[in-house]
């Protein structure tokens, strides 16, 4: 393979320092994730996989080694510079929805897109991601607190996708949905991924787990097991 | 408008929108520290200009009135007939100079007592000076004149009779006047007070209070307003030549000091409207803080998905500037209000109130009120930025 990885890590380590003692909550983790990936983080709590995935997203940065995202040193950047990497490269998809609740749904999806360009959409493309992932133009006005979980995890899909982000990612996208809409969101993502787009989930639900294309397991902030699965 | 047109503008308004109840609350702090030194500047700015108007019309006197007169001072405290001479010599003519002896005394009206200045000065000079409005100048020796404002208070008419002096007291002795006129108003002057005051023939005086010839101020009406500065250096020359005798004012002077009172009175007064609208910056502060603190998890979210920190600081210091323009437009109104019915009040007149002077306190109150908002924004705001995204976004 001469194509080069979308997220690579080399020997990243994260230590939280408190006042008594540390933490290591990612030991000299090593991994490359390339375009086209569907990767689910796996661990019980404490593992470090959501430790991992703020990394990824550039919402922290390691205590040392080295991590690219899309060819970007981050090490490199200043604050201005990784939330702009978030806003551009990173689709961000939590368990908590995480809309903003001032504004209706329409300008949620808008949202990230007026950072970019600094303007107003005009182009009606926040309403075409919201019909694509299933929220028909009768609810686009409503505040997220005026419609379910599983409708508000849509919106933040579709929210996650407006600036062509390189990498989605997913921590515990379905905890806190029912099994039904669960599965919903996770064809959808599945979707997404056919159509080419890089996902890395944290989970630990095997079920959950199973859309994923590669599994990697962590224990005590190391990855102790990689498995490849076909049948997905 | 690019500011309205912004998202993070519209989401501050949203959220005092949101907490509608506790912005207004917040607000009225600014409301009324802005109504407070609004209505001040304006209220100075009226007081100023009609004082400046008043002296104005009396720019042309020159005040003369013995150095001395302290009580351990040995200097004379009168202008004496020497002095007179030499000042009548120096003005010329074509200048009204007016010598005035002055006291004070206890004055009965049928059984209304009080005090009341009585002033003596020559009736020739005092028919070029002042009018009558009903009866005459006196002609005998025992009938005064009185101002208007006097003669109003103790109701006195042409025929009336006043008490002078304590009727216990053997010297001077408890005498009687007669009014044989009474004054045209004439308001604020430098020349001569007036209004207030009894005028008597000179000789009635110094055979009542003594010192003939011991003028207490000396007046000068100049005729022309621009001569006023070379009279004054000349009269200087020649009364102060050796020493320091007499005090030598002109009028323009005195507006100024007066004006310079005005404004101590008016920075006093604004000061304690400062105070108010320090407090008004502390409940600014306290809401802009209760507002970051509410929303740490939004700050969290729109952090995480690219929001820089430059743009979560303008939205938090936007919305404490919609607190700012919300209060001090308010407050505005209010002042314009305000202020008119304080000056009418305390001045009797809006001649001065819809004056540039007046009314440009308006905008500052203005200003003054929004930029405070946004200082008490700052630390809220900048607090808001600073958030660890990560952190934030636990927050619930
Ligand atoms: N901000 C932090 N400060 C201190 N310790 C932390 C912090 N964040 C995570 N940790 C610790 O790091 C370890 C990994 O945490 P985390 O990545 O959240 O695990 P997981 O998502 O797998 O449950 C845990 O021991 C956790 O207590
Ligand atoms: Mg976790």
């Amino acid at each position: 393979m001469t194509e080069e990885p979308v997220i690579k890590l080399e020997n990243v380590t994260k230590i939280y320092v408190l006042p008594t003692d540390q933490v290591t909550a990612l030991n000299n983790v090593s991994l490359e994730i390339y375009k086209g990936e569907f990767v689910a983080i796996m661990g019980q709590s404490g593992s470090g996989k959501s430790t991992l995935l703020n990394q990824i997203g550039c919402l922290d940065v390691p205590t040392s080694g080295k991590l690219y995202i899309d060819g970007n040193d981050v090490s490199l950047l200043n604050d201005d510079q990784l939330t702009d990497l978030r806003r551009d490269k990173i689709g961000y998809i939590f368990q908590q929805f995480n809309l903003i609740p001032l504004l209706n749904l329409r300008e949620n999806v808008e949202y990230p897109l007026i950072l970019k360009t600094k303007k107003r959409d005009t182009t009606g493309y926040p309403e075409k991601l919201l019909e694509m992932v299933g929220l028909g133009t009768s609810r686009i006005m409503h505040k997220p607190k005026e419609i379910s979980g599983g409708q508000q995890q849509r919106v933040a899909i579709a929210r996650a996708l407006v600036n062509d982000p390189t990498i989605i990612l997913c921590d515990e996208p379905t905890g806190n949905l029912d099994s039904k809409t669960s599965i919903q969101v996770m064809e959808m993502l599945k979707d997404l991924n056919n159509q080419g787009r890089t996902i890395v989930m944290v989970t630990h639900d095997e079920e959950t787990a199973a859309y994923a294309k590669r599994q990697i397991l962590f224990s005590d902030g190391e990855i102790i097991e990689e498995r490849f699965n076909d049948n997905s | 408008m690019i500011i309205l047109d912004d998202i993070f503008f519209e989401l501050s308004v949203r959220n005092v929108r949101l907490h509608f109840l506790r912005s207004l609350l917040a607000a009225i702090g600014i409301v009324i520290g802005v109504v407070a030194i609004t209505s001040i500047g304006i209220l100075g700015a009226n007081m100023t200009q009609s004082v400046t108007a008043d002296l104005s019309a009396n720019g042309n006197v020159i005040m003369l009135s013995p150095q001395g007169g302290g009580f351990f001072s040995d200097d004379d405290d009168y202008i004496s007939q020497k002095q007179l001479a030499k000042i009548e010599k120096t003005v010329g003519t074509e200048n009204l100079v007016i010598a005035i002896y002055s006291d004070s005394d206890k004055i009965t009206v049928g059984s209304e007592e009080g005090r009341a200045s009585i002033y003596a000065l020559d009736m020739d000079v005092l028919k070029n000076l002042v009018e009558v409005e009903t009866g005459d100048y006196p002609t005998s020796l025992t009938s005064v004149v009185v101002g208007p404002s006097l003669a109003e208070r103790y109701k006195l008419k042409v025929g009336s009779r006043i008490k002078i002096g304590d009727k216990d007291k053997e010297d001077p002795k408890q005498t009687t006047v007669r009014v044989s006129g009474i004054l045209k108003e004439r308001g604020m002057s430098m020349d001569l007070s007036s209004d207030n005051a009894i005028i008597t023939m000179e000789k009635w005086f110094t055979n009542r209070y003594g010192d003939e010839g011991k003028y207490d101020q000396v007046n000068i009406v100049v005729a022309d307003i621009n001569a006023i500065d070379d009279l004054v250096d000349k009269l200087d020359h020649a009364l102060n030549y050796r020493k320091d005798e007499v005090r030598i004012m002109d009028s323009g002077s005195l507006i100024e000091s007066i004006s310079a009172t005005i404004g101590i009175i008016i920075a006093f007064m604004s000061a304690i409207g400062a105070i108010s609208l320090l407090v008004a910056a502390v409940s600014i502060f306290n809401v802009m803080l209760m507002s970051v603190t509410e929303r740490i998890k939004e700050i969290g979210i729109l952090r995480s998905i690219g929001t820089r920190r430059s743009e979560i600081r303008r939205m938090f210091l936007y919305e404490s500037a919609i607190l700012g323009i919300i209060g001090s437009t308010l407050g505005a109104v209010f002042s314009l209000i305000g202020s008119f019915l304080l000056t009418y009040l305390m001045l009797n007149t809006t001649e001065y109130f819809f004056t540039m002077q007046s009314l440009i306190q308006i905008p500052y109150g203005i200003l003054i009120g929004i930029v405070i908002c946004v200082i008490s924004g700052v630390y809220p705001a900048w607090k808001a930025s600073n958030m660890d995204p990560i952190e934030a976004l636990r927050a619930d």
